[in-house]
């Protein structure tokens, strides 16, 4: 039975978390269906000025390489992307990515936000949007816009969550589809990715 | 707050900058335009009936405008590892072959990159052998620029990232603080010309040993790009270098194949062919 009453209309999953969601992403990604379909998109907040070693840490367990774009990059079916270091990413209208260098949002560059807003705009209800763990509200407004424009949202159970501040700023601001822990989660991944086998 | 603007809004605002001042955004890459216009729209407390309004009635509106628009935020020596290649490998490429050489920094907002770079020119002592072009579009901004002041604030991350590049001194031994201030040796930038120049309009003006154009264009689509480096690869001398931005490519360009990739990971290329 589906319990997640799920299709195969969506085009992409975005991923925002900040500081106690290192664990949970690694968990997902390794859990992962091989050849998952749709792209994953994650903006985490990261030191700014350390580029490297965050994606090859992420990496090491991932069942797919992540990668962080360049500018104007096509985001391509089951890629898995990393906002880079000290740059805001965006999902452009025309399949790819865009990066900028404006100044920080939510004391954060990368900022959840800008991603997870970009991303709302251009596959509006095709979307699925997951908050993590997070000690800021920087992805909460995010949020609201993919619930606002149609799309799927979950949030990390507040209990799990090492910080809840994220998670519960999302609560706070929209009608977030589904709270679940990181386990139901990558269930969710797995039961939405069979809808495209 | 104004949370979005539609397409058709912004057309209209393009529109009119284009006709009425000439500045041509129509290939700005949409997610960040929308952004800075929404940005202006708060910062200023206006809607984008009153926008247009302030825009054809008020001329002197447009400076604060493009100021406002341009994105400008930067930093001394960012990404440190490229500036050490720039020491340890451009330039000593370059000096292999000339004594006396050309930069341009095109898109240099306030100052901070063409300021790190004759940092570096005078700690490997030929700074007065230099001949540096420091462009924009934002004339406010390059006001802001040419007093190479900048808030104390601001250089905690500047003396960061000069440790990082692991630089002859401190940054401490250029500037003097006054009033909050962090204000830099002038005579740091003796051989700077600093004039305003549109990168989507403009023409060539000069050739180039080296051109820095970094996290700049990231602000076009595709064709703008494309546009821009053609006029880049017109700008340099044979065997000259480009940089651009850590996470930009050159893949796409026409120009791409009259470039050869020097450092993949802090983005220098090297012009081969004409």
């Amino acid at each position: 039975m589906d319990k997640y009453n799920l299709n195969n209309s969506y085009k992409a999953v975005v991923i925002g978390g900040s500081a106690g969601s290192f664990q949970g992403i690694v968990k997902i990604l390794s859990q992962l269906p091989k050849n998952f379909h749709l792209p994953i998109i994650m903006c985490l907040h990261r030191l700014k000025h350390v580029r490297n070693g965050f994606v090859e840490a992420l990496s090491i367990k991932s069942v797919v390489q992540v990668v962080e774009p360049n500018d104007k990059e096509t985001i391509k079916k089951g890629g898995v992307y990393l906002a880079p270091s000290n740059y805001h990413m965006s999902v452009e209208l025309g399949n790819h990515f865009a990066m900028s260098t404006e100044e920080m949002i939510n004391n954060s560059r990368p900022a959840i936000d800008v991603t997870l807003g970009t991303a709302a705009y251009v596959y509006r209800d095709k979307l699925i949007g997951i908050l993590l763990s997070g000690a800021n509200r920087d992805g909460g407004l995010g949020m609201k816009h993919i619930k606002d424009k149609g799309g799927l949202t979950i949030v990390q159970e507040p209990s799990e969550c090492m910080i809840d501040t994220m998670p519960k700023a999302a609560l706070s601001l929209t009608q977030i589809d589904y709270t679940l822990k990181v386990d139901e989660i990558v269930e969710f991944l797995i039961e939405l990715d069979k809808h495209y086998k | 707050m104004i949370q979005d603007i539609d397409i058709a809004d912004l057309k209209k605002i393009t529109e009119l900058v284009q006709t009425r001042y000439g500045y041509d955004f129509r290939n700005y890459a949409m997610s960040s335009f929308k952004r800075r216009m929404l940005r202006i729209l708060e910062l200023k407390s206006l809607t984008v009936e009153t926008l247009l309004k302030k825009l054809s009635e008020q001329p002197n509106f447009i400076d604060e405008f493009l100021d406002e628009l341009t994105v400008n935020v930067t930093e001394m020596f960012r990404d440190p590892g490229f500036w050490r290649i720039i020491r340890d490998e451009i330039i000593p490429g370059i000096l292999l072959n000339h004594k006396q050489f050309k930069i341009w920094h095109a898109g240099c907002s306030s100052g901070e990159e063409v300021l790190s770079m004759t940092i570096v020119l005078k700690e490997m002592g030929i700074l007065q052998d230099v001949q540096l072009y420091a462009t924009d579009l934002d004339t406010t901004i390059l006001e802001k620029a040419k007093q190479a002041s900048y808030p104390i604030k601001n250089m905690e991350l500047n003396e960061k990232n000069y440790i990082r590049y692991e630089g002859k001194g401190s940054l401490k031994d250029y500037y003097k603080e006054e009033n909050g201030k962090a204000v830099f040796d002038k005579s740091l930038l003796q051989n700077v010309t600093f004039r305003k120049h549109d990168l989507v309009k403009g023409e060539v003006f000069n050739k180039f040993d080296l051109i820095l154009c970094r996290n700049v264009m990231i602000y076009f689509n595709q064709s703008l790009q494309n546009e821009v480096l053609k006029k880049f690869h017109e700008s340099m001398f044979k065997y000259g270098y480009l940089a651009i931005g850590s996470k930009e490519s050159l893949i796409w360009c026409e120009v791409a194949s009259k470039f050869l990739v020097v450092n993949n990971e802090e983005k220098v290329y090297k012009k081969i062919k004409d």
